[in-house]
């Protein structure tokens, strides 16, 4: 077990070095000059040239790549460009929205889809088997951005209990926070838990087909017990794999859900900083969330391990 | 003894409601598109900085008021010398910048020599290229020498660059503005809003705001019910986009359609073949239907121009007619030039919907007459490093925001790449050109010659798309320049 945990550690920490570089590459390759797009149009070639130097943009290459990986090791994510504070500051308030969010959404489609997801497989096939598995088709289909809209014109500008959009900072009260976070995560949460749901189901109906299930049904067991204790249980492997690759994305694939909300979370500093060409703020974040994925990842295994004791002993 | 009661909890009643009705609100929320990236408007070109901090945070020693007349500023008064190139501005009295510090004519110096310094990073530079000294005479009066007179030198003194910074704080301005404005910076949740609040040491009229707020609503769809909800009160320039109609009948709101100095245009190569021969110009030009653009790109509400100036300003000259739509003269036009058979080239587009949805349309009117365009969406980012910098383009759309700026078209390296000797000499006396009626008539002469040349297509002026709570005064209705100047606005019963 341990030589197992160590040998994904070395992996994930080559992983990282690999991903700095792609990262670092590409941000190189993109057309663009963030000097030129600070000083705007009416800006002379000198004054764009003496900005670059003053960013430090004109340093060669591997110099620079160097100097950036080297501030990642001991924890400097460097300055961004266009705000010039640092890097991690503006994560920092970022992922004051971006984590409560992802992990409300998180508990909101977990506590949605496990249940409909038992209720389909032991009904299967049945009516409301067919109902449920239509409804989660419905919710993987429907754009969330459309659906974040329907909710906003339903809570916020006619029903008036959540504000249409923003958010008043963790300052502003934890109520008032949870409030302005509450339509966004359940945006988030419903095709998330569309698609676990359908997940569930099927891992759930092909452990009831297994013997040991007809053997615990054979000793008497009622069918809820051997449902809930023993068929789900086993069941909850692809159903942790997905919950983590839908974390990962929770914390910055949500662009769309933080503009149609206009949240300040970390999936639009990541989509302005592009834009900017904020060259240092693209990679440093990227670099974050490639050891958040990594991390998700680790995790995710070890509770393979706590779910199904047959993996402990493994190597 | 009840009846004693319930008289007495009327009156405080109806009390508590009488106070409530005369004390209007004092605060406002403000939704914008785009956050700036800092606030320093002399370090920055976002339009975004000058929006939220000209005239609020920042003065200049002019300023331009809404209908894009010089006003006094941080100056009371000026008074120019006889060959036009010394000017003697006599500042006010009493101003503090909001750390505190006093305003002197050595700010002035110092804002106005740090802008035309070698090392200066003003994204307007040009505009302070003609001074060549300023001398702060006395703490109240500083003489500005330029090289020869400049017609518009009061206009530029007023642009959202060329702010008045202190010379204590100006470091520190990108995060920490420190002006003389009747609002100060309170706090900037980045990503979200953008608060001021009121300066209560202003050396002027005080606002009748208490607080503004700048939220950044990033989305078009999502602006609506922002509004609707009542969690923003107004968007000095909207993306309304559909939703437009809805909002203009509604009685809560007022939809003020103002204009702006953003002449789009569909820029051309000059020196790009075919497009350095006149008459492939011209079938371009005759081949378009601008109100079929107009219609798609900005919802029927821009103002078709004909050349690179803005409808609203003195001078105009409508030369909308020099090229009527017209398919068979497009045709002649191409075949003058030898190309009957038509041609291929590109089209740049930038990310705004102007462009984009314009796009479309030219590509499918020059289609009628043989070109196949093929469309390049761009970001800003390749936009600027392609198309503004490398000139590696065809054709592009774009909307050119800056005030009086017809004087693009004789800059040397320009993206336009055009090179005109008579255009260059009229621009020339412009320049050095300070009677009122003289200075018109060449702005004209300018206007025909682009006109007629065609160095780009002209097809609209950006309309400004003003949405705010009916109750609402005060808000600017045209944008002579990006501001969203609050210093006026205040809530109605």
């Amino acid at each position: 077990m341990t030589a197992y945990f160590v040998k994904r550690l070395i992996i994930a920490a080559l992983t990282l070095v690999l991903a700095s570089m792609v990262v670092f590459a590409v941000m190189e390759i993109l057309p663009g000059d963030p000097a030129r797009l600070m000083l705007g149009l009416n800006a002379s070639a000198d004054q764009v040239e003496q900005l670059r130097n003053q960013m430090g943009l004109n340093a060669p290459l591997v110099l620079r790549y160097l100097h950036w990986a080297g501030g990642l090791l001991s924890l400097d994510f460097g300055r961004s460009y266009t705000y010039s504070v640092p890097v991690i500051d503006l994560v920092r308030e970022r992922i004051a929205v971006s984590l409560p969010l992802a992990l409300i959404a998180l508990a909101l489609s977990t506590i949605i889809a496990i249940p409909v997801g038992v209720f389909s497989a032991s009904r299967q096939g049945r009516a409301g088997d067919t109902l449920a598995m239509g409804a989660a088709q419905l919710g993987v289909a429907v754009p969330n951005f459309w659906f974040a809209l329907m909710l906003i014109y339903l809570f916020a500008v006619w029903l008036h209990l959540v504000p249409a959009g923003g958010f008043p900072g963790w300052s502003a009260g934890i109520w008032t926070a949870l409030k302005s976070l509450l339509l966004p995560a359940v945006a988030l949460a419903l095709p998330q838990a569309a698609i676990l749901a359908r997940v569930a189901r099927s891992a759930l109906i092909e452990v009831l087909n297994e013997d040991y299930i007809r053997t615990a049904r054979a000793k008497g067991l009622p069918y809820r017990a051997v449902l809930w204790r023993h068929a789900l249980r086993n069941a909850m492997i692809p159903v942790l794999t997905i919950l983590g690759l839908q974390f990962a994305f929770l914390l910055a694939g949500t662009i769309i859900i933080e503009n149609v909300f206009y949240l300040p979370g970390l999936g639009r500093l990541i989509f302005q900083a592009i834009t900017q060409r904020d060259l240092i703020v693209v990679e440093s974040i990227v670099m974050l969330l490639v050891a958040a994925v990594i991390l998700i990842n680790l995790i995710v295994d070890f509770s393979y391990a706590v779910v199904d004791p047959r993996l402990r002993g493994r190597q | 003894m009840k009846l004693w009661k319930t008289i007495l909890a009327a009156a405080v009643l109806s009390f508590v409601a009488a106070t409530s009705a005369f004390a209007a609100r004092t605060d406002l929320t403000l939704g914008i598109v785009l956050e700036p990236p800092h606030l320093d408007p002399t370090a920055g070109a976002a339009a975004a900085i000058g929006e939220i901090t000209y005239a609020n945070v920042f003065e200049g020693l002019t300023r331009i008021d809404d209908n894009g007349q010089v006003q006094p500023g941080l100056a009371e008064s000026w008074a120019v010398s006889d060959d036009g190139k010394v000017y003697t501005f006599k500042l006010h009295s009493g101003v503090k910048f909001h750390d505190g510090s006093a305003f002197s004519a050595d700010d002035v110096k110092f804002s106005l020599d740090r802008a035309r310094a070698k090392d200066s990073l003003n994204p307007q530079k040009p505009l302070f290229a003609h001074i060549t000294d300023v001398t702060a005479v006395d703490p109240a009066t500083v003489k500005v020498t330029l090289d020869g007179p400049q017609g518009n030198f009061l206009y530029d003194m007023g642009q959202v660059a060329a702010v008045i910074v202190g010379k204590g704080s100006a470091d520190g301005n990108k995060d920490k503005p420190i002006g003389t404005g009747p609002f100060k910076l309170d706090h900037w949740a980045k990503g979200s809003e953008i608060t001021l609040v009121k300066n209560p040491d202003y050396w002027g009229t005080p606002a009748a705001l208490d607080k503004a707020t700048f939220r950044i609503v990033p989305d078009a769809a999502a602006a609506v019910p922002a509004l609707l909800s009542g969690d923003i009160q107004a968007f000095a320039n909207m993306p309304a986009q559909d939703a437009l109609g809805q909002l203009q009948s509604d009685p809560r709101f007022s939809v003020v359609i103002g204009s702006t100095e953003g002449e789009t245009i569909l820029s051309i190569n000059n020196k790009k073949p075919p497009f350095d021969k006149l008459a492939v110009r011209q079938a371009l030009a005759s081949a378009i239907d601008r109100s079929a653009i107009i219609d798609a790109a900005s919802n029927g509400l821009g103002k078709p121009i004909g050349s690179h100036f803005s409808p609203g300003d003195a001078g105009y000259v409508d030369l909308t007619g020099v090229y009527p739509h017209d398919i068979a003269k497009a045709k002649e036009y191409l075949k003058e030039a030898g190309l009957e058979n038509g041609f291929s080239a590109t089209i740049k587009l930038p990310p705004v919907p102007y462009a984009r949805d314009g796009g479309q349309v030219i590509q499918s009117q020059l289609k009628d007459i043989g070109i196949n365009l093929q469309i390049i969406p761009v970001e800003w980012a390749e936009w600027l490093s392609q198309v503004f910098t490398n000139k590696d383009y065809d054709l592009t759309i774009v909307s050119h925001v800056e005030p009086n700026d017809i004087d693009i078209y004789s800059r040397p390296g320009y993206y336009f790449q055009y090179d005109n000797p008579k255009f260059n000499d009229v621009i020339k006396e412009l320049g050095a050109t300070v009677d009122k009626d003289k200075r018109l008539e060449l702005l004209g002469a300018a206007q025909k010659i682009l006109a007629h040349d065609v160095p780009a297509i002209y097809l609209f002026e950006l309309p400004k798309i003003g949405v705010w709570d009916a109750k609402l005064q005060g808000m600017w209705t045209n944008w002579p320049i990006e501001a969203d100047d609050l210093t006026k606005v205040k809530w109605t019963d």
